[in-house]
């Protein structure tokens, strides 16, 4: 009883060509740019004969600066979809205001502020945060890898994967229109039948066992292969809250992806979890998704915190004030910060006992965090403060990042949030936090870190137009947007009748094309440092005076770190190293103990964004054989005890008598 | 040939080490113990949403008409023994006997899939008596977290398999004792995660 | 052509430019919070009021620790820039214990006195609890008796019954001023809010719930009313028309309401319950009993299991092995795929609609030509049956036909 429709049903599951929107001509023109500009991509790689050259050093290395470096680079490239729709809501919303109805229909318009919101989390602020702990912080540990070298580069292309998946529902079917936490029961089968739930679903899922691997790794790293001397207490702040964020990382996420299963089991199966009927809870998904989404605030804002601290000590050139409040600071407002998820639904009227102890816990969180900021102006009381680009990013923060606090607070108020929830106030206040202090956070970090990461400093004035755009656009855009909320607007809202919203908007309009202009600084930045990298060439391996042991070594390092695993006497183990004297040893290498690369994480990434895909379209063969190649895949690989391998002491005194040398010319050409 | 940047006077302590020493197990045992909390926050959140769900029956079977606890005593008593057996094999692990090693190791799987085979009768004989995971938000609830922890016994006895192949080829050495640990530590997990099962879903179940 | 709420157009049209001017002033003003048309800023009922002083008072006591942070920012970041050679540079202070306590202290401080505020004014602001006052000094009288008003959140319109008057309305709302009124609300398919922000806050529409709301209007006029939480397709245009009346007009409207003559009753209610958008105020002068508590327990279709009714065979321990029929009484949030309309927020292929089209869903109003690349409402395609969930249609269950094993349906066609 095969009739056609069946064949093809077999093969293709839902998947028909009806699925590509090609005669929708923005996603035609995004289609065709991507097209042109990955085939130029892809073609400049084959030309130039690269591809081996990156499988082998890039893609499958397991060396922790690079998989720093390729999540910072995913978190950019996702930065730019994030951005481009946000670029299109506002513009939305500014021309969609009485009869006129923008250029947005509904149903496009709900897959745009979901998208945004989704990927802006996930795979721009969240690969961000990560690149950069990977990055530095087995180099402030003074150690030569991450625990599990392979763990992370598998997590890495499982973040890729995600959000490859992700960025596929453009061209391929349509994205989730339930928002970006999927408040349930509208993400169920019954109120959002089709792909788009689907692919936000296993576009986390993927991500997440990445996410949560990461988390593992880092604490355990942290936990392991601090080097000797190196007490807890004497670990820079940046890996206290690396440690606070992962641990954070490794108790939410696994909320996530139960939730998340849940809810697929909800649409494929057709159980009753989150569901209307037969007894389900839909305020059990939104108690859920917030027991892992209040938190993964933190898991972003707390390394920007550590960024931060990193930041003010060096250019402030002082020791950072108040260090064990501020290890203190951090841990409370981990802790505390599992304690409040429900002040994201106060008008859900679980009562005002409940409420007032939510509203009060949220509060407590702004003790510890008020000490910090105390604790950066405190460190640049009396120091000799540089003005960096990286440290005008934190003059930047303070001062957005207060004002995001007090409206949180406001937020933390049942009362209060009962009249400001869910409008553009609320919206204004998390972009105000979510901004002002992780992408500022993140973005101080980029130029503070990138000489370490590539051997020349950024260039500052293209760095200084990059932070103005930024600062001005965000107040250009989130002042309207507060005053919408206390005119009544509500988020999400795709048309308004009311006229006297549109000034307002068009102003927003304005600001966010002066974020794009600081976003276009920034890539013109890093174009204009590589053509002038011979003058911002770093040979000191130490730009800034640094203070920690990542700028003890090269700049770049070398692929083991640290030639002598460093001993630490003090906080600010380099500062120390400096100021008593220290004898970098000349001779003597031996034979370096390093991990293997391998492929293995690319291709079980790469099977599960199959899985991912063939789930979304109900391709079943295809899920079925990419499971079991997942399973085939991984058990081959334990099969291989051949994992690591030595650096030949010759190749070891190569490398350092050539820093040796740089390091001369370094003396020479400052005298 | 050192270069010295030491001001005149300072006695510079020892920054560098020169003796390099080995790295111990490089934190697997620390990593493993850390996915095992994760695992369990993810079983947490099942009970947790068995707990708000588990009496909504929606006008259907409860856990009281539907539970045999015959059955579930008796597969309970599987799951416990393959963890003696395990601790067992560890011994001979201990020991450095091969044979006697994988011999217990064996047991343990057959245990498990003892286990298993129960567990899918179970629901097989709910699902023909209409008692499916649709039927109702407590249904969906007990099967998706009895069946999440079979899933896990499942990765278990592949992993199991696995190991044994692996000592089979290369013996006890030290990766395949650290391996052997954590499926270990994981085997353990299984069953105190199965306890909570049985009491609360079970026991507690059939009680109302 | 159908407007949302006419009773609320009161803004005349000005010219772009004047508007802009308009706007542009109170944003240079904002510390000011005095923007002429910030409802939530200048309300009209006592709770809000109450709920916006709680606003200002918690800002105030914020910026006794803010202002001093960003002056000091920028402060030290003058004083002790590296140029400046008169600026003492001390690198080693980085510890002070009366400095450390003073900076916890000065928050801790601040916390306890917002958290007093917020123990209390949780409490006295419940949206569940009724209210003892109209306004400052004036408690409610003994013989006022407060409007119980039932409002349900349909797919992108409001549905307000008032069983006190046995009429009802859609998307337009009217109470008397100074009474204080009890909202019951509901949902029909998926999370709204209730928000009136001239009123009181903002309270969750959730199906199969009710929530409550406890406010009053101290003032006559016409407000404007909505729902705060996405749910779907015709989302933006969820607004309703909040009459404030003097009593006597109140019961005037209430009068014309019934002389409208429409009845709702269980049919009509299925009828308006589909989705649909920028729907015109509809009156309904008489409305069958107890639809509320249909409406309320999932069961205004005829032959359903009301919520309540599953509980209480719940609480006495299910309904046996032998409860099969029950199934078919509690199917609920399949009726969308069952009578063919379109989800709130299907997407492809579900939706029947190429993906991301400017086709418009089911039961949107039109759109003006420069939207309708794809065609206005143009007929969709006609979906697979037979694709998984493809836009489900006869197929009863979410789950695709693969892993569906509901034993009811599919055979049957």
């Amino acid at each position: 009883m095969f009739s056609n429709l069946d064949l093809r049903q077999l093969i293709f599951g839902r998947l028909t060509l009806e699925a590509i929107p090609y005669h929708e001509p923005i996603l035609l023109g995004t289609f065709i740019a991507v097209a042109i500009g990955g085939a130029a991509l892809l073609g400049a790689v084959t030309w130039y004969g690269k591809w081996g050259y990156l499988w082998r050093e890039w893609f499958t290395s397991v060396d922790h600066k690079k998989i720093g470096i390729m999540y910072v680079v995913l978190a950019i490239v996702m930065l730019l979809r994030g951005f481009a729709d946000a670029v299109m809501m506002i513009t939305q919303k500014a021309l969609s205001v009485g009869a006129s109805e923008g250029y947005l229909p509904p149903h496009h318009y709900d897959q745009v502020f979901t998208a945004h919101g989704m990927i802006m989390i996930f795979f721009m602020a969240m690969p961000f945060v990560t690149g950069l702990m990977n990055y530095v912080m087995p180099l402030q540990i003074g150690a030569r890898d991450v625990a599990f070298p392979f763990l992370n580069n598998f997590s890495f292309w499982m973040t890729a994967g995600g959000a490859a998946l992700t960025m596929l529902s453009l061209f391929v079917g349509e994205f989730s229109r339930a928002t970006w936490l999927a408040y349930a029961p509208l993400s169920g089968a019954a109120y959002s039948p089709g792909v788009g739930v689907d692919y936000y679903i296993w576009g986390l899922q993927i991500a997440g066992v990445g996410t949560t691997l990461s988390g593992i790794n880092l604490i355990a790293t942290i936990a392991k292969m601090r080097a000797p001397g190196m007490s807890l207490m004497k670990m820079p702040v940046f890996c206290w809250t690396t440690l606070a964020s992962n641990a954070l990382i490794v108790t939410i996420f696994p909320v996530l992806t139960a939730t998340l299963a849940l809810l697929s089991l909800d649409r494929y199966v057709g159980t009753h979890f989150f569901t209307n009927d037969f007894g389900g809870n839909t305020m059990l998904y939104m108690n859920l998704i917030w027991i892992w989404g209040h938190p993964e605030v933190y898991v972003l804002v707390l390394p920007a915190f550590g960024i931060y601290s990193e930041v003010t000590s060096t250019f402030c050139s002082k020791r950072l004030f108040g260090y064990t409040s501020m290890v203190y600071a951090t841990m409370v407002i981990a802790v505390v910060s599992w304690l409040v998820w429900l002040h994201h639904f106060f008008t859900m009227g679980a009562g005002p006992t409940v409420n007032a102890f939510f509203g009060i816990a949220s509060m407590i969180i702004s003790i510890p965090t008020g000490a910090k900021v105390f604790n950066w102006l405190f460190t640049m009381y009396r120091g000799q403060i540089r003005f960096d680009v990286p440290f005008i990013w934190v003059m930047g923060f303070i001062p957005t990042f207060v004002i995001g606090g007090l409206t949180g607070v406001l937020l933390a108020v049942p009362p209060a949030d009962f009249i400001v929830h869910n409008s553009l106030f609320l919206v204004a206040h998390f972009h105000n936090v979510i901004i002002g202090a992780v992408v500022f956070g993140v973005l101080a970090g980029l130029q503070y870190w990138f000489p370490k990461a590539f051997g020349y400093t950024l260039d500052p004035f293209w760095g200084k137009v990059s932070f103005w755009c930024w600062l001005i656009g965000f107040w250009v855009v989130f002042t309207p947007l507060y005053i919408l909320g206390l005119m009544g607007v509500t988020r999400r809202t795709q048309h308004f009748d009311d006229p006297d919203v549109q000034p307002y908007l068009t102003v927003a309009a304005i600001g966010v094309f002066i974020i794009m202009a600081g976003i276009l600084a920034l890539l013109v930045q890093l174009v204009v440092s590589y053509f002038r990298r011979e003058q911002l060439r770093d040979r000191t391996g130490d730009p800034w005076g640094g203070r920690t042991l990542e700028w003890s070594t090269s700049s770049p390092p070398p692929p083991y770190n640290f030639a002598y695993t460093p001993i630490i006497h003090d906080l600010d183990a380099w500062w120390d190293m400096k100021k008593r004297g220290h004898d970098r040893p000349l001779e003597g290498f031996r034979p370096i103990h390093m991990p293997k690369n391998t492929g293995t994480g690319v291709i079980l990434a790469g099977l599960s964004t199959v899985l991912g895909f063939a789930m979304i379209w109900y391709i079943w063969w295809l899920a079925a054989l990419s499971s079991a190649g997942l399973i085939a895949t991984a058990v081959i690989h334990t099969f291989n005890y051949n994992r690591d391998f030595y650096i030949p002491a010759e190749d070891v005194t190569r490398l350092e008598r050539e820093r040796t040398a740089q390091l001369t010319r370094g003396v020479g050409a400052d005298a | 040939m050192h270069e010295r940047t030491a001001p005149p006077g300072a006695t510079a302590p020892v920054f560098y080490e020169h003796e390099e020493h080995a790295h111990g197990d490089g934190g697997t045992l620390i990593g493993f113990w850390i996915y095992l909390m994760g695992d369990s926050l993810i079983f947490a959140i099942l009970f947790a949403t068995y707990g708000v769900l588990g009496r909504n029956y929606a006008a259907g079977p409860s856990g009281a008409e539907l539970f045999d606890l015959r059955l579930v005593a008796v597969n309970t008593g599987l799951l416990l023994l393959s963890s003696i057996t395990y601790g067992f094999a560890m011994l001979e692990m201990d020991k450095a006997r091969i044979d006697t090693t994988l011999r217990w190791l064996a047991v343990t799987g057959l245990f498990g899939a003892g286990f298993l085979a129960i567990e899918l009768f179970e629901f097989s004989h709910l699902i023909r008596e209409g008692a499916t995971p649709q039927r109702s938000a407590f249904l969906s609830a007990f099967f998706t977290l009895v069946g999440t922890h079979g899933l896990h016994v499942t990765f278990g006895i592949l992993w199991l398999v696995v190991l044994m192949l692996q000592v089979r080829q290369r013996g006890l050495i030290a990766e395949n004792q650290r391996r052997l640990l954590c499926l270990s530590m994981f085997w353990h997990f299984l069953d105190v995660v199965w306890i909570g099962v049985f009491t609360f879903v079970y026991l507690m179940g059939a009680m109302r | 052509m159908v407007l949302a709420h006419p009773p609320i157009a009161r803004r005349a049209r000005g010219s772009w430019l004047r508007r802009t001017r308009r706007g542009l002033v109170p944003l240079a003003a904002m510390g000011l919070l005095t923007g002429c048309n910030m409802v939530v800023l200048n309300p009209s009922g006592d709770i809000a009021v109450q709920q916006r002083n709680l606003l200002i008072a918690s800002t105030a006591l914020m910026l006794i620790v803010i202002v001093p942070v960003i002056a000091l920012t920028f402060l030290y970041a003058w004083r002790y820039r590296a140029s400046n050679a008169k600026a003492i540079y001390d690198p080693d202070w980085h510890h002070s214990t009366q400095l450390e306590v003073v900076i916890w202290t000065i928050p801790l401080l601040i916390i306890i006195a917002l958290g007093a505020m917020t123990w209390i004014s949780t409490h006295t602001l419940d949206p569940f609890r009724p209210l003892s006052r109209l306004a400052p000094n004036k408690p409610v009288p003994a013989d006022v008796k407060p409007l119980t008003v039932q409002v349900v959140a349909l797919d992108w319109k409001w549905l307000f019954l008032y069983p006190e008057h046995g009429v009802a309305s859609l998307n337009e709302m009217a109470a008397p001023v100074d009474v204080p009124i009890s909202f019951k609300i509901t949902s029909s398919s998926v999370w709204n809010t209730f928000y009136v922000p001239a009123l009181a806050g903002m309270v969750y529409a959730m199906p199969g719930m009710q929530t409550q709301l406890h406010a009053v209007m101290n003032k006559a006029g016409d407000f404007r009313g909505q729902s705060a939480h996405y749910s779907g397709s015709g989302f933006s245009r969820m607004n309703f028309g909040f009459r404030s009346l003097s009593p006597q007009d109140f019961d005037a409207w209430v009068a014309k309401t019934k002389a409208s003559g429409t009845r709702l009753d269980r049919d009509a209610y299925l009828k308006i319950e589909k989705p649909s958008e920028a729907v015109p105020v509809q009156f309904f002068g008489t409305v069958e009993n107890g639809l509320f508590d249909a409406i309320l327990g999932l069961c205004v279709e005829p032959g359903q299991m009301c919520v309540a009714e599953m509980h209480h065979l719940d609480r006495s321990g299910g309904a046996g092995e032998a409860s099969e029929a029950n199934r078919e009484r509690l199917e609920y949030d399949s009726r969308r795929g069952r009578s063919g309309d379109e989800s709130p927020a299907a997407t492809f292929p579900a939706s029947g609609r190429p993906p991301q089209g400017s086709v418009q869903p089911e039961g949107m109003m039109p759109r003006d030509q420069e939207l309708s690349r794809g065609g206005v409402n143009a007929p969709k395609s006609e979906p697979d049956q037979g694709q998984g969930n493809a836009r489900p249609g006869a197929e009863r269950g979410p789950a695709p036909a693969q892993l569906n094993n509901r034993p009811s349906d599919r055979h049957q066609h």
